[in-house]
């Protein structure tokens, strides 16, 4: 059985995002998509740039395996978790905190409130 | 179904991620990757390789029979070993494998667990006229490996036998940890270290006594992941990925354990002999990583438009910090510093050929 905090908004493409207010977003890999993934060895971040909705805004790194993660919505990145390039485990160990991947803002909040809550990714992992 | 080691109840007593390879069900890993891959850089780690073959050869032309079947010589003394290759007639390779001699009609052969079939056959196929015996010992050995700047210090406080007199690749026939045992200085990481080839109802004990041992040298459990980074970051190659039958040790690198400069006859001889001469079309090369990220098995490699080659292995090197692969180039492509691009999902990531090995500073005698 997952971790899926409620309170928090998810993608389908197993991110997870919380509104910090003021139009502020921080984003992260969901507990689910990091055990599926196994040890990751190296975040690759966005440059502070302006993105669309699902562009790649990065790459996670496993032992086995690569995935992109992308952007929910609209959104510019602000900051990126510099913690992560010395400790990229820090996703599976703490998916949720230590482990974020990027702050980004927007100026449209109903990208947010589109996604999916805690409920329907629960569905959608089939859990 | 998947064969378990001796040792399956310690791995998932310890909290192993357990996967099948080579038809067994193997630790992959204990914790982390990482730490394994580290613990054993700078001080200590075990691993369970029982899933790797024996196949022992006894008999007064063993020597020859050797000399024949595999590319290496197997005229060393008694007590040391060697690394060959094992090909077929046309300088594919069949399998690489370690060889320790015994005694001077009697010698262990080592393979990898993916091959022990195919190898067994191959081996059998080729006594014919020849006074030896051979046995398939597979089954009925396990083997723990201790490695590290901090094994011989660990493996010493388990044996009488006087680890500092057995040099790399040497080993001897004694008691470890109460048991018969094949104690070897060889190993698999670039680090120094044993391997110890034991009974298979032994491998308990041993794996206790060990863990024991180590303790006060913070000793980590290691899985196949991490000996999988280790030996890349040392540029040793895996069968399966970096060299098949599709591959000749000549262009895989690795003439110097072919026997050309002797005039013994052996399998595939004639083909090495001209390859050598003409030069082959491709070579097994070193990449690092300029950019971030890694390629991994599969990528391609662009000078340019032009495709010249592929990733035969990839990962992050963790005592590096970036991205090391092994490739095959073309000839042309496989000189010190060319720098290539490798195709990772649709994005270009350059890399640059470096001298092997990618990680120098191991504790290796």
């Amino acid at each position: 059985m997952s971790n899926i905090p409620e309170g928090l908004r998810y993608t389908e493409t197993h991110e997870w995002i919380k509104d910090l207010g003021n139009g502020e977003y921080m984003m992260g890999l969901t507990f689910y998509a990091q055990e599926q993934m196994g040890e990751i060895v190296m975040v690759e971040f966005p440059g502070m740039l302006d993105f669309n909705a699902g562009d790649i805004l990065g790459t996670l790194e496993a032992v086995k395996t690569a995935e992109d993660f992308y952007a929910p919505f609209e959104c510019k990145v602000v900051r990126v978790n510099e913690g992560l390039e010395d400790e990229p485990a820090l996703i599976n160990e703490s998916s949720y905190e230590k482990g974020w991947l990027v702050v980004v803002k927007t100026a449209d909040p109903s990208g947010f409130a589109g996604l999916k809550s805690a409920e329907e990714y629960s569905e959608f992992i089939g859990e | 179904m998947d064969k378990k080691t001796a040792l399956h109840d310690k791995h998932v007593n310890l909290g192993a991620r357990m996967e099948s390879f080579a038809g067994y069900i193997m630790p992959i890993k204990y914790t982390s990757v990482k730490e394994e891959h580290n613990a054993v850089r700078s001080g200590v780690g075990v691993f369970d390789l029982s899933h790797m073959g024996e196949f022992r050869v006894i008999g007064k032309d063993a020597s020859k029979f050797l000399d024949y079947l595999l590319t290496n010589d197997s005229e060393v003394e008694p007590g040391k070993a060697y690394y060959s290759t094992m090909c077929y007639p046309d300088g594919g390779i069949v399998d690489d494998l370690i060889v320790y001699r015994l005694r001077s009609d009697e010698y262990l052969i080592i393979v990898n667990a993916s091959n022990i079939e195919k190898d067994w056959a191959w081996v059998n196929n080729h006594t014919a006229g020849y006074s030896i015996d051979l046995t398939n010992e597979s089954d009925e050995t396990a083997l723990v490996a201790i490695q590290g700047p901090d094994a011989e210090k660990v493996a010493q406080k388990l044996t009488d036998e006087k680890l500092q007199e057995i040099g790399y690749y040497s080993h001897t026939s004694g008691v470890f940890a109460g048991k018969n045992a094949l104690i070897a200085r060889t190993g698999y990481t670039g680090e120094d270290g044993f391997e110890i080839y034991i009974q298979y109802e032994d491998a308990e004990a041993i794996w206790d006594a060990v863990m024991k041992a180590g303790e006060e040298f913070g000793i980590k459990p290691v899985g196949l992941g991490a000996r999988d980074t280790l030996r890349l970051e040392v540029g040793y190659l895996l069968y399966g990925n970096d060299m098949d039958h599709t591959t000749t040790p000549i262009e895989a690198k690795l003439g110097w354990v072919v026997k050309l400069k002797t005039d013994k006859e052996f399998i595939g001889r004639e083909v090495m002999a001209r390859q050598k001469k003409e030069k082959p079309a491709r070579y097994i090369v070193g990449l690092e990583v300029l950019g971030k990220g890694f390629p991994r098995q599969g990528a391609e490699l662009f000078e340019g438009n032009r495709k010249v080659g592929v990733v035969t292995s990839g990962s992050l090197a963790p005592a590096l910090g970036h991205g090391v692969c092994l490739a095959f180039v073309e000839k042309g492509f496989h000189k010190k510093g060319t720098e290539l691009e490798a195709e990772v999902r649709g994005k270009r990531i350059p890399v640059k050929t470096v001298k092997l090995p990618f990680y120098k500073d191991g504790s290796r005698k």
